[in-house]
């Protein structure tokens, strides 16, 4: 099964729902008037689009329709593609990417922090990284336990302090051990907390800052979204950005009917790449992302119409 | 940070006073202004275009256009309109006769399930019904754990069964309730996605086994266009009764609840906001409106602080309090409440245009300890009595707190605007008060009810300019 399957298979039911729309476009005819600019612009916002984003896409597309003189419909949503594609923010190949860091997961709750954390833990070690878990989500119920739990079956070293303890004092213990096992990978899971609070806000920039201070090997950020977040997903990334300058973005819970719009929204107001996507459920369901697969398995490229044709 | 439409609304009108009479083309600018900030409060776009169509209707009528305050009578139908969608009623929480009554929420991941089975089964333990909880999720690593904490916490029995097999817990949990007295199971089951048919197939076979006399949803506020296909896949499979709303404490407008609601006529019953135990409240659709308008939520903030007034049983000062005879020494102990509320951030961001002030950084999150201190600098009579406070009194006031003096005006004059914001409160409160000391629960109720009603929207006016002003 060839990479772009993979990432497809995890989109492919938003991808029917998204051909499904389209093509009550489509069944309008090849013309492009105003009604078929302010359907895609609907259809882009179902898709938890911001307006905004939405608008500009549309806008640039109706430029490029004009400029290169595309005939239908069909041209212009290939163009689309290729817009969304490249509307997104590129990089971070050097996080996850085999060099030697240390990465924070950040976020609100319930976006699935821990859960990638294990996942990354298991996709490095069978990369043969040495790689070490920090637990500095003391707050929440077993929260510990849980991450405990993926350690195990990625087969790797956790740090963890009892509950209630500070998180900071948890990553400091945790690039310590690091240290002593010559870990290079050091992957550090904090406590998911909204970003309208004030104080948790403050505590999770001292973890980064300790964390920036006591590494010595390059430390990151990553904010971790949940797909089915709508507008909210912007202002959370931007109050997380203004605390601790994030560098990069994973995207989970793709496999549901979500779009994950607010992505595309978050990458490029922002300028984080986004790093990863999940697709499932599985220990094996992270993928790298790549734009134009993301674009395409959205959007179903090409494949709408051979699809559409078959059904 | 979104702008409230409230105010956007505001000043569209205010440009075309010079105008005269609003038009047609008026409406039309406002409704997409209206339609914008519905789809940036989540609201899923089918559901927008309807609500559109409708109010412009309504916007377009006579009393509206030629009444001598357009912009507000706008607002109003949009407001209107908008409680309209979330239901007009407020929808309680049903038990059937049966004991033990079964409640099972159901869900995504990660929306919140299993700590809004601990504040339900807080809740009704504090209704004095004895709860027991059953930890159904047995795929998610350490989901039980995490219930059994929360469980314990407070003081709610847990039940975790083989912890193997999701149907045979929530059975069985049912026959430990009757043997160790429990009148209400709360089932916590594993987040799951609406696609997943397996899953699905579960969550209908915990459903058929225990035959729960309530299904509740929960939904996170901050749920996309999506929270509408996820909603109508949960309510074609497990047929829930309502949905209990996460995540509050965010600035997410919970937009995705109207729509909920719209799309497959099942009421939000609790909305959620916060870790603790007891943050889990009634959903009230006017005021669900006001949050997605921008408008604030003066009356659950109050009732907050309300409630925490009457867990300190001082009764009588709270009553003098909201006759408004308000000293500083009530003004201090409203501060330090501010702080048991969630702080000053909580409390602007209720708050009509709160939100606002609050990502402008124009709100000094620290402004309530200076004041504490300059009321600490103040002698017992001072306190209880501030209109001694001459210049001299005020200059040694600064003195002792470090403070200028004009901190020390600032500080007289917010009192004294508060104190009269209660006494135009006060109407409400004094029927309450008027009617003795019958038991504590019927006058909460009184008081909630008539709040609603005593507050005026120039009166949230009002409270928003002062925060301008600041």
């Amino acid at each position: 099964m060839g990479f772009f399957d993979k990432i497809s298979e995890g989109l492919s039911r938003s991808r029917t729902r998204f051909v499904e729309s389209m093509n009550v476009l489509l069944d309008r005819g090849p013309q492009l008037d105003d009604e078929f600019w302010d359907d895609l612009e609907e259809t882009l916002i179902l898709a938890d689009m911001r307006p905004l984003t939405a608008s500009y896409i549309v806008h640039t597309l109706q430029e490029t329709a004009t400029r290169k003189a595309l005939p239908d419909a069909y041209a212009v949503l290939d163009s689309l593609s290729e817009t969304i594609a490249s509307s997104f923010t590129t990089g971070g190949e050097e996080i996850l990417g085999g060099e030697p860091a240390c990465v924070l997961f950040v976020g609100i709750n319930g976006t699935g922090k821990t859960t990638t954390v294990g996942k990354l833990a298991k996709e490095a070690v069978d990369n043969g990284r040495s790689v070490i878990l920090g637990s500095a989500d003391t707050f929440r119920a077993a929260a510990i336990e849980q991450l405990d739990v993926w350690a195990k079956r990625a087969g790797v070293e956790v740090v963890t302090r009892e509950r209630g303890s500070d998180p900071a004092s948890v990553c400091y213990a945790t690039i310590e051990r690091a240290e002593e096992l010559g870990s290079e990978l050091i992957l550090i899971d904090t406590a998911g907390r909204l970003h309208t609070s004030a104080d948790l806000m403050r505590e999770l920039q001292k973890v980064v800052q300790v964390v920036r201070k006591r590494s010595k090997l390059p430390v990151y950020v990553v904010l971790v979204i949940d797909a089915t977040t709508g507008q909210n997903g912007l202002t959370q990334a931007q109050e997380f950005n203004k605390e601790l300058d994030l560098d990069a973005l994973i995207i989970t819970k793709l496999d549901g009917t979500a779009k994950g719009g607010i992505a595309l929204a978050v990458s490029r107001e922002l300028r984080l790449p986004i790093i990863k996507i999940g697709v499932g459920e599985g220990i094996d369901d992270l993928k790298d992302f790549d734009p134009n697969d993301f674009a395409r398995a959205l959007i179903g490229d090409f494949d709408s119409r051979t699809q559409a044709n078959a059904d | 940070m979104l702008e409230s439409l409230s105010e956007r609304l505001q000043g569209i009108f205010s440009g075309l006073r010079g105008k005269g009479r609003l038009n047609e083309e008026d409406i039309n600018f406002a409704m997409r202004e209206i339609r914008i900030a519905l789809l940036e409060a989540d609201v899923n776009f089918k559901v927008v275009k309807s609500f559109v169509a409708k109010t412009k209707e309504r916007c377009l009528t006579v009393e509206v256009l030629e009444s001598l305050t357009p912009a507000q009578n706008v607002v109003k139908v949009v407001l209107d309109e908008l409680t309209e969608l979330l239901g007009r009623s407020d929808s309680k929480l049903v038990l059937g006769s049966r004991i033990p009554g079964v409640i099972m929420l159901v869900g995504l991941q990660g929306s919140g399930k299993t700590t809004a089975a601990a504040k339900l089964a807080y809740r009704l333990k504090e209704q004095g019904h004895v709860p027991l909880l059953a930890a159904c999720d047995v795929y998610r690593p350490a989901a039980a754990d995490q219930l059994e904490t929360l469980g314990s916490e407070i003081d709610v029995k847990v039940f975790r069964g083989d912890g193997k097999d999701p149907v045979g817990i929530a059975k069985a949990s049912i026959q430990e309730a009757i043997d160790t007295l429990r009148d209400v199971v709360i089932i916590d089951t594993a987040g799951r996605l609406h696609v997943d048919e397996e899953m699905m197939a579960e969550a209908q076979a915990i459903k058929d086994a225990t035959k729960p006399d309530q299904v509740l949803m929960v939904v996170d506020a901050m749920t996309g266009q999506d929270v509408v296909n996820v909603a109508s896949a949960f309510a074609e499979r497990v047929d829930f009764d309502g949905v209990i709303m996460s995540k509050m404490d965010g600035d997410a407008r919970g937009g995705g609840a109207l729509s909920i609601r719209e799309v497959t006529g099942k009421p939000i019953k609790f909305i959620s906001s916060g870790e603790k135990p007891d943050s889990l409240e009634e959903f009230h659709p006017d005021r669900m409106a006001k949050r997605i308008l921008g408008m604030g939520d003066m009356v659950s903030l109050i009732e907050t602080a309300a409630k925490l007034k009457q867990d300190q049983e001082d009764e009588e000062e709270a009553e003098r309090l909201l006759r408004a005879r308000l000293t500083l020494d009530d003004f201090l102990e409203m501060q330090k409440k501010i702080n048991k509320i969630g702080g000053v951030s909580k409390l602007i961001s209720a708050l009509p245009g709160g939100d606002r002030a609050l990502s402008r950084g124009e709100v000094d999150e620290h402004a309530i300890d200076d004041m504490v201190v300059i009321i600490n600098s103040m002698t017992k009579e001072e306190r209880q009595k501030p209109e001694i406070l001459n210049g001299s009194r005020r200059a040694r006031i600064a003195r002792g707190a470090g403070v200028q003096v004009s901190d020390v005006n600032q500080l007289i004059k917010k009192f004294n605007e508060t104190k009269k914001m209660m006494k135009k409160m006060m109407p409400a409160f004094d029927e309450v008060g008027g009617r003795g000391k019958k038991g504590k629960k019927k006058k909460r109720r009184g008081s909630r009810a008539r709040l609603g009603g005593g507050m005026s929207m120039a009166d949230l006016r009002k409270i928003q300019d002062m925060i301008d002003s600041q």
